[in-house]
């Protein structure tokens, strides 16, 4: 049990897959510039980590590795990602018409990203049990989401501070980012994996 | 000939793709620590673009427009696949640093959006320089940010000492965070460049 918490807090905070391994950043950028939107998105992100990364795994441990089709990996991965994406956008919009208002639109900007296509080949890679898959795949969701929120809640303030000309937009919002990477950094070293 | 060159060129400048379009932003910060793997990843992009403009122009009137995106995916992963076995078989250390990102490659939206905007509507060879020179926009900003990352982070460039043993290295420029706080000031720094430019440009 300590095992998977550890794992849990690894992937949510220690190496939080945006802020220390830069998984994601496209939307971390693009939506973080309202708190309600970026709630939206971190649990959007979350739900479809965990169960694409599931699938991922079932595929690769079923099929990919007994017929020595690894090579095939990626694009599987790619694919398998997009369409579940897809297919969860359209039985949402159908069974779930007041939600698919709300994630919609986030649901189609995560289907060819780095975080859903990165944590599933990370979670290969590092040979984790389909408990542990899960659990940092759901744990990397988390963290993604904690981050999202973090610097929509500063981007919100930073509306009312006086940012040089030069910087406002992108410039400001990486530097921002830095700033909270650095304080990330304080939790180093308490777990090591 | 000098159409072809405008096509090329405009990927390094105008719409360099790290400070512009703020596209493809994961590897610039994650693989920049070091000059040589900076280089490496700004090389596989470049390659990835280039061989997947021409495969998407050369099948350009094949492929229904429904389906268009799940084949230039297709198209994009089959490339990067190709990419990974050749580093993985010839350059085993830099594929173990580059690890998940190389894979990444894959969902980069700018390689997808140049297939979608340019390759898709044009013919082979210019489809070919637009990737090139995207791709090489690239190159060049990930060597630049190598650059300044390992000098400052570690006091050498390509694994050279340039500032002597004296020199403290800046441990914040290797970590994570000094990369993202580096791109925030340069992309500052580029907009008051461009900036410049058109200014001038527009009083001739």
């Amino acid at each position: 049990m300590t095992e998977y918490l550890v794992l849990f807090v690894s992937a949510a905070i220690v190496n939080n897959y945006v802020l220390t391994r830069f998984l994601g950043l496209c939307i971390f950028f693009g939506v973080s510039k309202s708190l309600d939107a970026s709630i939206g998105m971190g649990m959007a992100v979350t739900a479809v980590i965990t169960v694409s990364s599931a699938l991922a795994w079932l595929v690769y441990y079923l099929f990919l590795l007994p017929y020595q089709l690894t090579s095939l990996t990626i694009v599987i991965f790619v694919l398998l990602v997009a369409s579940f994406v897809q297919l969860l956008e359209m039985v949402i919009k159908k069974y779930m018409p007041n939600l698919h208002k709300m994630w919609g639109i986030y649901l189609l900007l995560i289907a060819t990203n780095c975080i859903a296509l990165g944590v599933p080949l990370i979670n290969v890679e590092s040979g984790f049990n389909f408990l542990e898959a899960l659990v940092n795949s759901f744990g990397s969701g988390v963290g993604f989401a904690l981050a999202i929120i973090l610097m929509a809640s500063l981007r919100e303030k930073l509306k009312l501070a006086d940012v040089p000309k030069s910087l406002e937009g992108l410039g400001v919002a990486f530097i921002l980012a830095g700033m909270l990477a650095l304080s990330f950094c304080g939790f180093s070293g308490m777990i090591s994996l | 000939m000098a159409n072809l060159w405008k096509i090329f060129s405009k990927g390094i400048i105008q719409e360099n793709p790290i400070f512009v379009l703020a596209l493809s932003l994961c590897p610039a910060v994650a693989v920049s620590t070091t000059v040589v793997n900076a280089a490496a990843m700004g090389l596989a992009v470049m390659i990835v673009i280039s061989a997947n403009n021409i495969s998407v122009s050369l099948i350009r009137k094949l492929v229904n427009p429904k389906v268009r995106v799940p084949v230039y995916i297709i198209s994009i992963a089959t490339i990067v696949t190709v990419i990974e076995l050749t580093l993985k078989a010839f350059a085993p250390l830099i594929y173990k640093d580059l690890g998940v990102y190389l894979q990444l490659v894959v969902v980069f939206a700018i390689i997808l959006a140049r297939a979608e905007v340019f390759a898709s509507k044009n013919r082979v060879i210019p489809s070919f320089f637009d990737g090139f020179g995207m791709g090489f926009g690239f190159f060049t900003a990930m060597i630049f940010i190598g650059v300044i990352r390992e000098l400052f982070g570690n006091g050498t460039i390509l694994g050279f000492s340039v500032f002597g043993s004296s020199y403290p290295p800046a441990l914040i420029m290797i970590l994570p965070a000094g990369g993202f706080i580096l791109i925030g000031y340069l992309v500052g720094v580029y907009k008051i460049w461009n900036e410049r430019i058109e200014k001038r440009s527009g009083a001739r």
